[in-house]
């Protein structure tokens, strides 16, 4: 929430960090995951040619967004869909409790909506007496333990089957120590079916929207999604803007990119396409903004905007994988996360940009060609610019930047730095340098480079004279 | 101003003056490769059986011999009628939550990813698919197609209020990445391929 204190990713990191063996697991656990997107792609002879698509799609989006919007709220309306606008969170969940309101009903069941919980709806949800329970099974669990997801994707990604056994126990009265995913999944299957078939009203996320035809596509493995919205009374969909895309046709090219770049898989279980509220049941369309317009306006960052979620930049980040989504404080973590988040709001994001390696993995996985290292080393030097990084690290900065610049202080510098290293490495080797925090500090060498090469040049050019 | 008048205007202010065109289609979905061995192959992979049937007759022997008839079982294809009920299409979708299984038949099926389509018009309700314990669907060999290109172009501007690819049974990892089946939906899923 936005009242709580946020603690900086990288100490948030070092707390993740402190259970060795649980980090080196997660590390691995998405890796796994990584590794069946890579097969699963290989196994596409027109995969590059697929995410090429992909991105001109989304560019063609991006430049006629305002169009698509237009024609797309009047298709959905001549299909019957009620659609709302809302300019950001506080609107958005005002919108949604209306809906609930209007029908006097105190209880809902959500499907995976991470716009949702960008917008904290559940939270604002609860203070209004509205019972929210998430059916998604990763949801679900972390819902029961009161953490957000760690992963848009794989929301429990960051627990064992001992966690998920122990907050079974405890909420739905389960076998203690019983570990087994299967019954522990049958478990939540028996709990959560009972909820949909009581439930009036159903929220879930939405994929992707077709601005010609007005209907909105749902990708779900658990069916989850389809066994809320059937069975309400009242179908809410919730949207970023972005979702759009202009014609059914391109639904193909992003259902064959979506699973395998999250999974690995070939498409997710169920890809559902709501076109009309069925006979007698009330469908609603809200469409959000929330800083997704400025984004817009942001040329270096706009391609953001292409993101259809699928978690693999994610998968394949060192630092992720090593740092736990919950590390991110964001709805969205990891690499894309880190550049959706400032947009949001600076002051409360600006280190994220700054938990990355540049390595570019995740841009090369990304299945809409984001270039996402870019923007995380863009978003850098917006932040240090406009004044949102650490005093620290700015005056460390300003102060190299002063010695780099200067050839007789960089000299002197680095002597003295050679002496103190050599002569009193405790001046170094402590807790004040952060530096020394994850590293050894390296052997001194006996001179420097310029040395070497002022001496080294003489005699060469000596020996070219003889 | 109203909100959408406000949103909508920022974006006009804030999308890039270059309007790129879209993307060639046609260019994609060439792959070759054999279309019922790689739907099949496809299909095993994400936990659902292939059955290959001659007729309507050999589906009901299967589903005599691999299913409590004593159990609820529904379907929207008159074919089936000996074995399954027909008459559930207008009752309340909660009523269905007893089904053992639903039988239903696709449109098309698409090989790369096993995925069934279908719609409003052959579901008989909404729910039907997900709220059975296990979900049989059948569709013609002919039907399979090879990328998820052909099956928008078959799909084109085909009117439905829902629809739907179907691909395997509901699964979930979400528990230490361990693969469970029977999520919420059907906890298997029998694809007839119908000669």
């Amino acid at each position: 929430m936005s009242s709580e204190k946020i603690i900086p990713h990288s100490e948030a990191a070092t707390k993740f960090n402190k259970d060795v063996e649980r980090v080196n697991w997660h590390d691995e656990t998405l890796w796994f995951v990584r590794a069946k997107r890579d097969k699963s792609a290989h196994q596409i002879a027109d995969w590059e040619l697929l995410r090429e698509t992909a991105s001109k799609i989304k560019n063609n989006v991006l430049s006629n967004i305002h169009d698509y919007l237009v024609e797309f709220e009047a298709n959905a309306q001549r299909n019957g869909i009620i659609v709302h606008w809302a300019a950001d969170a506080k609107e958005h969940n005002e919108i949604v409790h209306s809906i609930m309101a209007k029908h006097d009903v105190k209880q809902m069941v959500k499907s995976k909506s991470m716009l949702t919980e960008e917008c904290h709806l559940n939270d604002y949800l609860a203070e209004k007496g509205i019972e929210v329970i998430d059916s998604d099974l990763g949801e679900y669990i972390v819902q029961l333990r009161k953490e957000p997801p760690s992963h848009i994707v794989l929301p429990a990604i960051h627990l064992k089957k001992e966690d998920v056994s122990e907050t079974f126990h405890e909420h739905l009265g389960t076998e203690k120590g019983n570990f087994n995913p299967q019954y522990l999944t049958e478990s939540a299957r028996h709990s959560l079916r009972n909820t949909f078939l009581t439930r009036k009203v159903a929220l879930t996320g939405v994929n992707f929207a077709v601005a010609e035809t007005g209907e909105f596509v749902v990708c779900t493995n658990e069916g989850n999604a389809d066994m809320g919205a059937h069975l309400a009374d009242v179908h809410i969909a919730c949207m970023g803007f972005e979702k759009l895309v202009p014609k059914r046709e391109h639904l193909g090219v992003f259902l064959r990119l979506l699973a395998r770049s999250a999974t690995g898989q070939p498409i997710t279980t169920f890809s559902s396409h709501f076109k009309k509220p069925r006979d007698g049941q009330e469908m609603h369309i809200v469409i959000v903004d929330n800083g997704r317009s400025k984004q817009l306006g942001r040329e270096d960052f706009r391609n953001s905007l292409k993101c259809i979620r699928c978690g693999a930049c994610m998968n394949t980040c060192p630092v992720y994988r090593r740092s736990g989504g919950h590390s991110y404080h964001n709805a969205v973590a990891g690499p894309i996360g880190s550049i959706l988040a400032p947009n949001l709001d600076m002051s409360k994001n600006a280190d994220l940009p700054f938990a990355s390696t540049l390595c570019g993995s995740c841009t090369n996985v990304c299945p809409v060609k984001i270039d996402i290292h870019d923007q995380l080393y863009k978003w850098r030097q917006v932040l240090v610019k406009d004044g949102y990084t650490p005093t620290a690290k700015t005056v460390a900065m300003k102060t190299m930047a002063k010695v780099l610049a200067n050839p007789t202080i960089f000299n002197i510098a680095g002597k003295s730095g050679r002496f103190v290293m050599k002569n009193i490495p405790g001046m170094v080797n402590n807790k004040m340098n952060k530096w020394y925090d994850q590293r050894e500090m390296p052997d001194v060498p006996e001179e420097s480079f310029r040395e070497w090469y002022k001496k080294n040049s003489r005699e060469s050019k000596s020996k070219d004279n003889e | 101003m109203s909100s959408k008048a406000e949103i909508l205007n920022r974006i006009k202010l804030n999308q890039p003056d270059l309007v790129a065109d879209l993307p060639d289609l046609s260019l994609l979905g060439s792959e070759q490769f054999d279309v019922l061995e790689t739907y099949k192959t496809v299909l095993k992979g994400i936990g659902g059986d292939p059955v290959e049937v001659a007729d309507y007759n050999e589906i009901i022997n299967y589903i005599k011999s691999n299913y409590n008839l004593e159990k609820r079982l529904i379907t929207t294809l008159p074919e089936l009628s000996e074995i399954a009920s027909l008459d559930w299409k207008t009752v309340d979708p909660h009523s269905l939550q007893n089904v053992e299984l639903t039988v239903i038949k696709a449109h098309f099926g698409v090989a790369e990813n096993s995925a069934l389509w279908v719609t409003d018009d052959i579901l008989g309700q909404r729910v039907a698919p997900f709220i059975a314990q296990y979900l049989a669907i059948v569709v013609q060999k002919k039907d399979i197609l090879p990328t998820m290109q052909q099956a928008y172009n078959r799909i084109g501007n085909m009117e439905y209020g829902f629809g739907t690819f179907i691909a395997g049974p509901s699964k979930t990892a979400d528990i230490e990445q361990s693969l469970v089946l029977g999520a919420h939906g059907a906890r298997g899923l029998i694809v007839f391929l119908l000669d």
